[in-house]
């Protein structure tokens, strides 16, 4: 694939010859090879799996709003938390990450498109088929998973007839997952403008680039791992039955190996993408370039030795233990360095808070509380008294939800205006921000307090002295869930009108990057000629 | 963002006497055991660091938010990096890690150490309820969530649960052990992985079918101690509850004499394996 395609005149759009238009009705979608369109699909999917594992979480937080079991049965709980996880690490957060890369990598390389459109059509066409089937053994008389969405053996195979359809489905995610990646390493790697070193690229690049190989590198390690108890369960095999010479925790150790760096797979795009806003709205360039990149990749190179610390109760040996505790303990030296560059940033900046701006600034706070609780977690002993506790639960929905989720959303209100052509209420989503902060906090932060206490995550009920911070946390759940009612309508309203957003959209700011240099929304080959990068 | 430090310091405000069971309860017990004292310290020492960075971190962000405002005229610098800024920030968090280390390293050394233990207790996991077999005596036993709890936890059960005494944390046979001794645990579990989890001891330790874990707590002071299941193990993961009575030297030894003297009673059920012998043992008593 060559990287310039010098024919034609600067400036010269699709519309001219109409055979390179988009086709017309359903057959754009099903059909649909450009990186736009896809990109929109994904990002829709993801927003329509945000409310579904949304309200499976409601559903928990309703049944804990007391002590006593009042809505549902304990099995349905399970079901609910571990499909919940599912749909939203696989449908909401990873599909985000997926629509927001086939819409911005070839924005910002300076690229027409993907590399492999049409790969990145099957890429995405699985997703629906995938949760389709995992949604449906809702309805199975035996009822959904419910053994956690770590499944770990021997209680994974108890699932009954729910199971081979879980697997399946979790092979289906994941071969999506691999593909999309692909296709982001390909086009990276051989479609960038000329002029564009990879050190000039922008960091949200540069997180899905990274991203992408850890996929590559453990999305085959999770399908390895099901397919085990899979042969487990239908054919006899002990991989992890102990009675027939196989060992439990040996999966708990391959689906870590795959479930740690997918941790990251979660938050490096969330990090490239802070690095693009919080900039823009300092009006000052990103501080420490290069030590950012740098950073991303020792984290993503961490991330492969520490598996072992989402399992210290397992009884590891001593040597073992403190392996995995100092090498978790290290992944706090890079993190603190982005940390700090944001500061450095915003530092001496000329700041403006427009609602991107308001949620890379929400993330710095809160994903570094997340890294706080992650920090104290890594300690072995005192992890002995927060493992399985409810402060696991607060310490990993800090880092993915005002983390992860709210980067996202930043994303989206940064980038919105260039899809669609039209400015968004600034008025709302600022209400939005503030509704989803407080609520986010009032949700997450009790949550700490009742792990300390001695509260076990994923039960349906629990003693009387748990139920204060309970009440408030889903008090919290119900305020959070409905401010982002509001996020959907503010889409919507964007999609289908609203003021004319310029090319650069964010003019009172200092947005960098090519994408500021196309129409918004940009041509329907974004760039048919490769700009130069100087 | 001002919220989450109002958390923040209303979290440090509330750190030092907790009372433990206090419904608004913030912070991790310190326990009535050496492990489970030394953890809470290093719980704290984290924490306090934690707080510190925060404070300096967040200090800043928030200055920088507030004077640097475009809206006040603010004009930005234009520097871009600093490698003497970068280096000193990466070096200090080094420093402070290795600082936090070494105290964690010797309590983990001293946790893993089960040697020279007064008593061995093996307990096994099952769907939903504990199984205690004392080693160096012939005693064993089932435990199980008490009738109360057990009726009032159905769904719609209708029965007010804040009117229950210890409501899920209440069991019919408690493990019993004497107070100062070092009691070495050995986990297993008979169908799927369990944790055993008394947060006043400090340490939980997972039960695994077909392998053998080890765990130690010595207790200083008598009382019932109460924790749960803390692996998901199915349905009725909530209702395995763990509780542990620590008597005095005297009634330990006359609750060893009176449950040998049932033991002998029972010949026939003592070798508790199966379900159905340890049902006896508990209706026994
Ligand atoms: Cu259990």
């Amino acid at each position: 694939m060559s990287t310039v395609q010098a024919h034609g005149v600067a400036g010269h759009h699709a519309d001219a010859h109409d055979h390179h238009g988009p086709e017309k009705g359903w057959r754009r979608w099903v059909f649909a090879t450009n990186h736009k369109d896809i990109g929109t699909m994904y990002l829709l999917f993801s927003l329509a799996m945000f409310f579904i594992g949304g309200l499976m979480a409601l559903i928990v937080r309703a049944e804990l709003f007391q002590p006593g079991l009042q809505l549902v049965d304990p099995y349905f709980f399970n079901t609910m938390t571990t499909m919940h996880a599912l749909v939203m690490i696989f449908g909401a957060v990873m599909p985000a990450f997926v629509g927001l890369a086939n819409w911005m990598i070839p924005l910002q390389i300076g690229a027409p498109d993907m590399a492999l459109p049409r790969m990145n059509n099957f890429s995405f066409w699985i997703l629906p088929f995938a949760f389709t089937l995992l949604l449906s053994t809702l309805f199975f008389e035996s009822g959904g998973p419910a053994g956690g969405w770590t499944m770990y053996p021997p209680l994974a195979l108890q699932m009954g007839e729910t199971f081979p359809m879980t697997i399946f489905a979790i092979h289906l995610m994941g071969a999506s997952s691999i593909m999309g990646a692909i296709n982001v390493i390909v086009t990276v790697m051989n479609m960038r403008a000329p002029g564009m070193s990879l050190l000039k690229m922008p960091v949200f690049v540069w997180g899905w680039l990274i991203t992408a190989y850890l996929l590559i590198a453990v999305m085959p390690v999770l399908a390895g791992a099901v397919t085990m108890l899979l042969t487990d369960y239908y054919f006899g095999t002990s991989f992890f039955q102990a009675a027939g010479g196989g060992d439990p925790v040996m999966y708990q150790h391959i689906f870590w190996f795959f479930g740690h760096p997918e941790v990251y797979i979660m938050i490096l795009p969330a990090f490239g993408v802070v690095s693009e806003i919080i900039p823009t709205f300092s009006r000052k360039r990103l501080f420490g370039y290069d030590t950012m990149v740098y950073a991303i990749a020792a984290i993503a190179f961490l991330s492969f030795i520490v598996w072992a610390h989402h399992m210290f109760t397992v009884g590891m040996p001593l040597a073992g233990q403190m392996f995995f505790m100092l090498s978790t303990m290290l992944i706090a030296v890079p993190t603190g360095v982005k940390i700090f560059n944001w500061t450095a940033t915003m530092f001496k900046g000329s700041l403006t808070f427009e609602p991107p701006m308001l949620f890379a600034i929400a993330f710095l706070f809160m994903f570094t509380i997340g890294g706080f609780s992650g920090l104290m977690l890594a300690i072995v002993p005192a992890d002995f008294q927060y493992h399985d506790s409810y402060f696991v639960v607060a310490h990993f929905h800090y880092v993915l939800v005002p983390g992860a989720v709210f980067a996202i959303m930043a994303a989206v209100y940064y980038w919105l205006p260039k899809w669609t052509g039209h400015m968004y209420n600034m008025k709302l989503a600022k209400l939005h921000f503030w509704l989803s902060t407080i609520f986010v906090n009032l949700l997450f932060f009790p949550q700490h307090f009742l792990g300390l206490a001695g509260m076990p995550r994923r039960i349906p009920d629990y003693s009387t002295q748990f139920a204060d911070w309970n009440l408030v946390s889903s008090i919290g759940a119900f305020g959070f869930g409905f401010a982002q009612l509001l996020f959907a309508y503010i889409v919507w309203q964007s999609i289908r009108g609203g003021a004319k957003a310029t090319d650069k959209v964010w003019d009172g700011g200092a947005p960098q990057g090519l994408e500021w240099t196309l129409s918004s929304p940009p041509p329907y080959h974004s760039f048919e000629v490769a700009p130069e990068v100087k | 963002m001002a919220k989450t430090l109002k958390y923040a310091a209303g979290l440090a405000a509330c750190l030092p006497g907790s009372a433990a069971f206090a419904a608004w309860d913030l912070n991790m017990p310190v326990g009535v055991t050496e492990l489970s004292r030394q953890i809470y310290g290093l719980h704290m020492l984290i924490l306090w660091v934690c707080v510190i960075i925060a404070v300096l971190v967040f200090g800043a962000i928030i200055y920088s938010i507030v004077k640097f405002r475009h809206s006040k005229g603010a004009v930005a610098a234009t520097f871009d990096h600093s490698t003497k800024v970068e280096v000193v920030w990466t070096v200090i968090p080094i420093a402070i890690l290795v600082g936090m280390a070494i105290p964690a390293a010797e309590t983990l050394i001293n946790i893993e150490d089960t040697r020279d233990s007064d008593l061995t207790v093996k307990v096994t996991g099952y769907q939903w309820k504990w199984h205690y077999e004392y080693l160096d005596h012939d005693i064993s036993f089932f435990s199980t969530m008490d009738r109360d709890s057990d009726r009032a936890r159905q769904l719609r059960a209708g029965v007010d649960v804040r009117g229950i005494d210890n409501y899920l944390l209440e069991v019919d046979n408690p493990m019993v052990v004497p107070v100062g001794a070092k009691v070495r645990v050995l986990l297993t579990a008979n169908d799927v992985i369990h944790s055993w989890w008394v947060p006043e001891f400090g340490m939980k330790k997972d039960a695994i079918p077909g392998f053998i874990n080890e765990m130690w707590f010595r207790a200083d002071e008598p009382g019932t101690y109460r924790g749960q299941c803390a692996e998901l193990c199915g349905r009725d993961h909530a209702y395995m509850p763990v509780v542990v009575k620590v008597l005095p030297r005297e009634e330990y030894e006359a609750w060893l004499r009176e449950q040998q003297g049932e033991g002998a009673a029972q010949a026939a059920a003592s070798d508790v394996t199966s379900d159905a012998a340890a049902q006896i043992v508990a209706k026994a008593e």
